[in-house]
């Protein structure tokens, strides 16, 4: 495994090289799904940065037990099993929150993120290579949901983090905050990065 | 309400008015990734339909009888280990996640198996979406909102049954097939159109995406006006 990058390279690959959302299009549904306020956007991107380093620790641990064809069981059963502990610990410690996230929480079990990473990753490389890919690629995830949710949250309500920032007379653009907001936010950014990448 | 009707307005909502991939994001990942053939997401949407129609029936049959709080199976077992005021207390919802997703790779393996053994050309067309459908959001997304409703009410006569958690599942799996194959034939069209290159692939996908979900927004509010009209007050 000479060829494997380090643990430096998959941290700085996670964030903007290798973005999960912008670049390997990946988690696609919590991404459009939690991101019409930044509050949500954060709670959402921290659950997902714990279940992803949790998984990716012990798949690292047990990467030489994994019998190739029960890898997938495994991992979705290790990210089950941190999915309700997250799960639980929200609905005990920030009770409204996790009302607002409802099934979405949950949903991180197939959220496609975790298991790329645990089986481009965490499965061949060492368990520090690993916490630093997850911790690279959580970072990743969060700056993509918030710089969603931002422009989301700003257009649809005026407002940033719940704290007015445009001034009363704006217009709310509801639809930004709506279901069709979501996909037509991401379809404009993503087509934004393609250009921005291109002109280099 | 009369069984009829509520079963009526729960396929209606779950088909069109909640549609799974256009108002609650899940199923995402088909949606963007098999929507090139019409065929392919035709036969994609109905593997999701009988994998999540499995799944539900599983998943309700597991959440009534063992999962749920004083559920009658685990009370049973338990019973014989421990006293029957604690037996009746007990609460294994805190397993559902995992409970779900194994039953979800479980019914998706056996419909690989069954579907190799007797349908060899519509399993070699699906190739590798066929094992995908286990991560496919949807399926999981229709258990928990199953258990959403069986385990959360307050009152025991308005769970679930069998029957409006079938019906839920069948018709998500209906509103899926709609959305994919309507997203399938726009894209078959739009390989011949000029698009700027920054937005060919995903991106424009996604736009269109949020204009059919715009459009899947004019059947907000049938749904009440249709509890009004069926419910003679």
């Amino acid at each position: 495994m000479a060829d494997q990058p380090t643990a430096t390279e998959r941290f700085i690959q996670g964030i903007l090289p290798e973005n999960p959302v912008y670049r390997q299009l990946l988690g696609l549904c919590a991404t459009l799904a939690v991101s019409n306020n930044m509050k949500a956007a954060l709670t959402m991107a921290a659950s997902v940065t714990f279940v992803l380093l949790c998984a990716n620790v012990v798949t690292s641990l047990i990467r030489n037990l994994l019998k190739p064809h029960l890898r997938i069981v495994v991992f979705t059963l290790t990210i089950a099993t941190f999915v309700t502990i997250a799960d639980r610990f929200l609905a005990a410690y920030l009770y409204q929150m996790s009302k607002t996230l409802g099934p979405y929480i949950p949903l991180i079990i197939v959220n496609c993120i975790i298991i790329c990473r645990c089986e481009v990753c965490a499965s061949k490389q060492s368990v520090f290579t690993a916490a630093s890919d997850a911790i690279g690629q959580s970072l990743g995830f969060a700056l993509a949901l918030s710089s969603i949710a931002a422009i989301r949250e700003i257009l649809g309500t005026g407002m940033f983090f719940g704290l007015r920032v445009l001034p009363a007379a704006w217009p709310d653009w509801v639809i930004m905050a709506l279901p069709p907001g979501a996909f037509l936010t991401f379809g404009l950014m993503l087509a934004a990065i393609n250009w921005i990448s291109s002109n280099k | 309400m009369s069984y009829l009707t509520d079963i009526f307005l729960i396929a209606l909502g779950a088909a069109l008015i909640n549609n799974f991939v256009l108002y609650y994001f899940v199923g995402i990942c088909p949606f963007v990734g098999v929507s090139r053939r019409v065929e392919m997401a035709f036969g994609m949407g109905c593997a999701v339909t009988f994998v999540m129609t499995i799944a539900a029936f599983l998943c309700w049959i597991l959440t009534t009888f063992v999962l749920m709080p004083g559920a009658p199976l685990s009370k049973w077992v338990a019973g014989f280990f421990v006293s029957a005021d604690v037996a009746a207390g007990i609460d294994l919802t805190i397993l559902s996640y995992i409970v779900y997703i194994f039953v979800i790779a479980s019914s998706v393996q056996f419909v690989e198996m069954y579907v190799r053994k007797f349908f060899p050309v519509l399993y070699s067309s699906f190739g590798v979406f066929l094992p995908l459908i286990t991560t496919n959001c949807a399926i999981l997304f229709a258990c928990l909102m199953i258990m959403s409703n069986i385990v959360g009410v307050d009152n025991p006569a308005d769970a679930w049954d069998l029957g409006r958690a079938l019906t839920l599942a069948i018709f998500g799996g209906v509103g899926f097939i709609i959305a994919i194959v309507i997203m399938a034939g726009i894209r078959e069209d739009l390989e011949l159109c000029d698009i700027p290159k920054p937005f060919q692939g995903v991106a424009i996908t996604l736009i269109v995406g949020g204009i059919l979900a715009m459009a899947f927004m004019g059947f907000t509010g049938v749904d009440s006006g249709l509890r009004n009209a069926m419910i003679p007050m």
